[in-house]
């Protein structure tokens, strides 16, 4: 890293992206002002109000974005590993010592103000991330790399998980992206949507029972993996005899199961005779494989017996693993339970909010739902309401846009850097902020389901904004520096 | 080359997921925002409060502008079960000042969907109705210690003097049935139930307005919405000016008290009503708050039939007070002229052995003289030769036009006045008379107990009072009416309207000259106050219930007449003996606007006259 000298960061700042970031905090204090405003203290600056606040938090951030600055930008190359080990110490310092609000453990209480550890290790992670998958001689696909770049961010993700934010938690989830831009090849990403597919639908009719015998959440899932598998084995291996061969032996047995239960010659679990064919066809598979020496056949039969474990692992995992309230929210979303004064509160009235606002929207404070405290956590997680009631589709659609224009920049800048720490940490940014909107926005539009995570810049919360301003920050610097490296 | 083309594909990749995502949350935004409506509803309902705003009912005045009937404020407990919480009961019932099982009781009868059909745990119900005042102010101060419980203010009728209770009539909770006939009405509301209250209901009543209100997640009022522009508010019902005299009024009541029977005075020009009298009466206050339901059990159970209305659905023998018209139908008929003279010993034979009785009187007399001495033969004489006349052919025709003018003089249908549930009378007809003697089973001699008012003559004293109307203004009457002004409305047609009764006015000269004459030397001397010239007939309706009902109808003054009187006093023996001395009386307070010292001792005989063994009720 050869430099000459330090450039004075405000000339190759993108100033592109400081725009868009302090047009979301100011949309952000705005509507926090609007949903916790109160008809008893309508000060905007009033410090009580969680408008006053957050306004402070802004200017706070925005103090701590030019100290990073101003900071040189190998400080956070050089210093990532060991911020990393700083902040996991952290984490477990407030498993240990923080006091249990609302269930989680995750507060920090330092006196006059109180931080969440967690929204540190995002940038953290994603620091120490850039720094090992940039390090020379760094294969992604070595079995160590995977391991390593496994353990830094499952570390932190098991702590958080254990401090009850599993929202927080989730979070990490969203390196993938990173990964796969990085070179992770693109079906993990295929087989983490296949998984998503299994595990909704088993879940969602996982209680339809077919003959009182068979339950058809399951037997969908057989039918999925069977389908998958034919048509994998058609794009990879052009092998049509082989699906030929398994759909017209396969197919009748399974119409020939189904019969003799709907005419009650024989009671039996009809998922039996799925997994048996499909396990009876993965030892084909693997015949092949060595018979043949094919690796595809074996990584085909590797993914089916896989899909299967997964599959019965599911309903274990949904009913032991996962806290009741968010059994719960899954299954309101999928639309198996209704309960709009229960789980499904909040998103209900979260889509009556928006709903309500129309094109135009109610006006500036006028809206009825948030102002009357129908919505929720408005002003945190629900913060979007608040901007869909009162400014409707326009002010939505363009809130909406200023993240898709921040995220496509952001993407373009990483992508201009010749370092590829910077470039690392810049698709870590991407990944982070993307997966925050994602969830957030679509829960409050009932597409997801309720998972307490804030939305960027806007939702109230210093912590949050701050590690979020933390994490762009150090990117704008690094993005500042660019031409200086070699 | 092949690792920047891999990157850059799987750059592109990332930027359509992450445009995929933005553009499928527009399409959502879009489809929740533009292509549904039901959400700017359900954020309506969620915030919007549509708090009723009651309006206040029509206050009533007497004629002479003083007020009767008003309003007072009461307080009605209400519950949300969903929002009791920690209810200190024990404490709660003292305030409210009931007693445990009460409690108990009210609470599981708000739930019960069968007694309250329109049940929500979510929206305040009913517990307690018609708290006092001073109830009130305790309850209010610990209200906040009671959650779930909240208090509605509504108004409740109040009477400056205990009286009319007839004609007023009461109101009350509306039933079921009154929700489903009008829509006005909501589980809760009070409506007219007789009397005026229920005739002008509509005036009354006003209209309901509505206060917008903003009402947070928990149901608490969080204040008006756009400062009030979309409230309407409530228009308060029409006053009503009643044509009653207050003071008539209760000096009537007063002497009626211990009798049973009614007073109706008219003022004949008008026909409004100055008195209007139901024997044994109550205090109206009586069905008003919370002990309305004890009260109106009792008074319902009374062996007087307090709630009978006797003005106007008590059917009574008209006895001799029927005469008069008798005389007039003969009259226009041609079948007597006014110097026709019958002549009477002490009695009337319409058969070998049979007579109607009579009292020693001078005779035989003319038309006047015979009104005034209440000559049965008289009327027997004429009312027989009318029936059994050649000139019209049958009996049945001569019946039928009998009753026709009978029915022109108010007599035989509801008159209309403003009180529901009038009764009929009856004027019986041919067809009456057939259907019990066939065709040709009856002749005049077989009816002729209608001549003196009796027979299956009926008519309530409503009816009597008019026709005394009638006379004094010579051949037309206005329908009786208790309502002499609407505030802002205007008063039924047919309350200005003058019904003709077919007879003429010069027909009625000698009537009212044997009226006269029976004040001045007749059967109805006690009525005389020197100054007035009073007109008068006296009647003593026999009954198959004991002692005679004892009648009175007068006007006053002859000339100009005022006032048209009618005091019917059940089982009172002779006219003259009661009636007659009460409408002396009731003509002075009316006239002189008070009774002389002198007669004084008049008001005291009726005052200790108790003609009923009236149990307190």
């Amino acid at each position: 890293m050869n430099r000459t000298d330090v450039t004075p960061f405000w000339k190759a700042l993108d100033w592109w992206v400081v725009g868009l970031y302090v047009l979301l905090c100011v949309v952000g204090c705005l509507s926090i002002y609007g949903a916790s405003f109160d008809f008893e203290h309508p000060g905007f600056f009033d410090l009580d109000q969680r408008s006053g606040k957050q306004f402070v938090w802004f200017i706070l951030a925005l103090v701590i974005g030019v100290f990073l600055l101003m900071m040189d930008s190998n400080t956070y190359y050089n210093w990532s590993f060991i911020l990393y080990a700083g902040i996991i110490l952290i984490l477990l310092l407030t498993l240990v010592v923080a006091t249990d609000v609302k269930g989680s453990r995750s507060w920090l209480n330092m006196g006059f103000v109180s931080i969440q550890p967690a929204e540190l290790a995002k940038f953290s992670t994603a620091l120490a991330l850039s720094r090992l998958m940039s390090s020379y001689n760094f294969q992604l696909r070595q079995t160590k790399s995977v391991l390593m770049i496994g353990s830094l961010i499952l570390l932190p993700m098991l702590i958080i998980v254990l401090q009850k934010e599993t929202g927080s938690a989730l979070v990490f989830a969203a390196f993938i992206l990173m990964l796969f831009r990085e070179g992770m090849p693109g079906v993990l990403l295929f087989l983490l949507v296949c998984l998503v597919a299994y595990f909704v639908l088993s879940i969602r009719f996982g209680e339809d029972l077919l003959f009182q015998t068979t339950s058809l959440g399951p037997m969908l899932v057989l039918l999925l993996i069977f389908i998958i598998l034919c048509g994998m084995l058609i794009t990879y291996r052009k092998d049509y005899a082989l699906v030929k061969g398994l759909v017209f032996i396969q197919l009748p047995i399974f119409v020939v199961a189904l019969l003799v239960n709907a005419l009650g010659w024989f009671a039996f679990d009809v998922n039996d005779v799925l997994v048996t064919m499909l396990i009876l066809t993965v030892l084909f598979l693997l015949f092949k494989a060595l018979v043949l020496r094919m690796m595809p056949y074996f990584y085909l039969s590797l993914f089916v017996l896989f899909s299967i474990a997964f599959l019965y692992s599911t309903d274990y995992a949904f009913d032991k693993i996962l806290e009741p309230h968010h059994r719960v929210r899954i299954q309101v979303l999928l639309g198996m339970k209704d309960d709009p004064s229960g789980a499904g509160y909040n998103v209900n009235q979260s889509k009556i909010a928006i709903g309500s606002g129309g094109l135009f929207g109610k006006g500036f404070l006028n809206g009825t739902q948030t102002k009357l405290k129908y919505v929720p956590e408005q002003d945190t997680d629900f913060i979007f309401c608040t901007v869909g009631e009162e400014q409707g589709l326009m002010g939505s659609a363009f809130v909406l846009g200023l993240y898709l224009a921040l995220f496509l920049r952001l993407i373009y800048l990483a992508e201009r850097q010749r370092n590829p720490f910077a470039r690392i940490y810049g698709y870590c940014v991407v990944s982070i902020l993307f997966f925050h909107v994602f969830v957030n926005i679509g829960m409050v539009l009932g597409l997801m389901p309720v998972i307490g995570i804030p939305l960027p810049f806007l939702s109230y919360g210093g912590s949050s904004l701050w590690s979020f301003t933390i994490l762009l920050f150090i990117f704008l610097r690094l993005d500042a520096d660019r031409t200086q490296y070699r | 080359m092949q690792q920047n083309f891999d990157s850059m594909r799987k750059k592109n990749i990332l930027m359509f997921l992450i445009i995929g995502v933005f553009v499928l949350y527009l399409i959502r935004l879009m489809s929740l925002q533009l292509f549904n409506d039901q959400y700017r509803v359900y954020a309506d309902s969620n915030a919007f409060y549509q708090r009723t705003v009651y309006p206040s009912r029509g206050l009533m005045y007497d004629r002479n502008g003083s007020l009767l009937v008003y309003n007072q404020p009461a307080y009605d407990v209400l519950v949300t079960m969903r929002e009791v919480e920690d209810l200190d009961t024990v404490d709660f019932c003292q305030t409210v000042g009931i007693r445990r099982d009460v409690f108990d009781q009210q609470m599981s009868a708000v739930k019960n969907r069968r007694l309250n059909p329109g049940y929500s745990s979510y929206t305040p119900q009913v517990f307690l109705s018609q708290l006092s005042s001073e109830t009130y102010g305790v309850l209010q101060e610990k209200l906040f210690r009671y959650k779930g419980f909240s208090v509605r203010s509504r108004t409740l009728r109040s009477y400056m003097q205990p009286i009319a209770a007839h004609a007023l009539g009461y109101v009350a909770e509306v039933n079921q049935k009154d929700i489903e006939r009008d829509p006005y009405y909501v589980p809760g509301d009070y409506s007219g139930r007789s009397g005026v209250e229920l005739t002008y209901e509509s005036v009354l009543r006003g209209e309901k307005g509505v206060e917008v209100l903003l009402r947070d997640a928990h149901g608490r009022v969080k204040g008006r919405y756009d400062e009030g522009k979309r409230d309407q508010p409530a228009v308060p019902g029409h006053d009503l000016t009643l044509s009653l005299d207050m003071e008539l009024q209760a000096y009537a009541e007063l002497l009626m008290q211990n009798k049973r029977g009614a007073i109706v005075a008219i003022e004949p020009q008008t026909g409004e009503l100055l008195a209007y009298v139901s024997a044994p009466t109550y205090d109206p206050g009586l069905l008003v708050g919370r002990n309305r339901a004890n009260n109106f059990r009792t008074l319902e159970r009374s062996p007087h039939k307090i709630f009978l209305n006797r003005p106007i659905q008590s059917n009574y023998p008209p006895g001799s007070t029927f005469k008069p018209a008798q005389a007039l139908v003969l009259l226009q008929e041609g079948i007597i002229r006014p110097e026709t003279q019958v002549s009477c010993q002490m009695g009337y034979y319409y058969a070998p052995g049979h007579k109607v009785g009579c009292h020693a009187h001078a005779s035989p007399l003319p038309l006047a003289p015979a009104i005034a001495t209440s000559c049965n033969a008289y009327f027997c004489h004429g009312y027989r030769t009318m029936m059994d006349h050649s000139k019209y052919g049958s009996i049945h025709v001569a019946m039928d036009k009998w009753r026709d003018y009978m029915v022109g003089m108010g007599f035989g249908y509801p008159l209309g006045i403003d009180i529901p549930f009038e009764k009929r009378g009856l004027i019986p007809n041919s067809q009456y008379y057939n259907k019990w003697y066939g065709e040709k089973g009856w002749r005049g001699a077989t009816i002729i107990s209608n001549a003196i008012g009796q027979g299956e003559v009926l008519a309530t004293p409503l009816q009597i009072a008019n026709f005394c109307s009638t006379i004094a203004n010579r051949g037309w009457f206005i329908t009786p009416h208790l309502v002499k002004q609407i505030e802002g409305v205007e008063l039924n047609s047919a309350y200005k309207r003058r019904n003709q009764t077919g007879v003429d006015a010069a027909y009625f000269e000698p009537i009212i000259e044997g009226m006269h004459g029976a004040v001045l030397n007749g059967t109805a001397r006690g009525v005389q106050i020197p100054g007035i010239e009073i007109c008068g007939k006296t009647g003593t309706a026999q009954n198959s219930a004991g002692e005679d009902h004892s009648i009175f109808m007068c006007f006053a003054p002859k000339e100009n007449p005022k006032i048209a009187l009618l005091v019917f006093i059940e089982n009172g023996g002779y006219g003259a003996t009661w009636a007659v001395p009460m409408a002396s009386l009731l003509l002075e307070k009316y006239l002189n606007r008070r009774v002389e010292d002198t007669r004084l001792w008049m008001e005291q005989r009726l005052l200790n006259a108790n003609l009923i063994e009236l149990e307190s009720y």
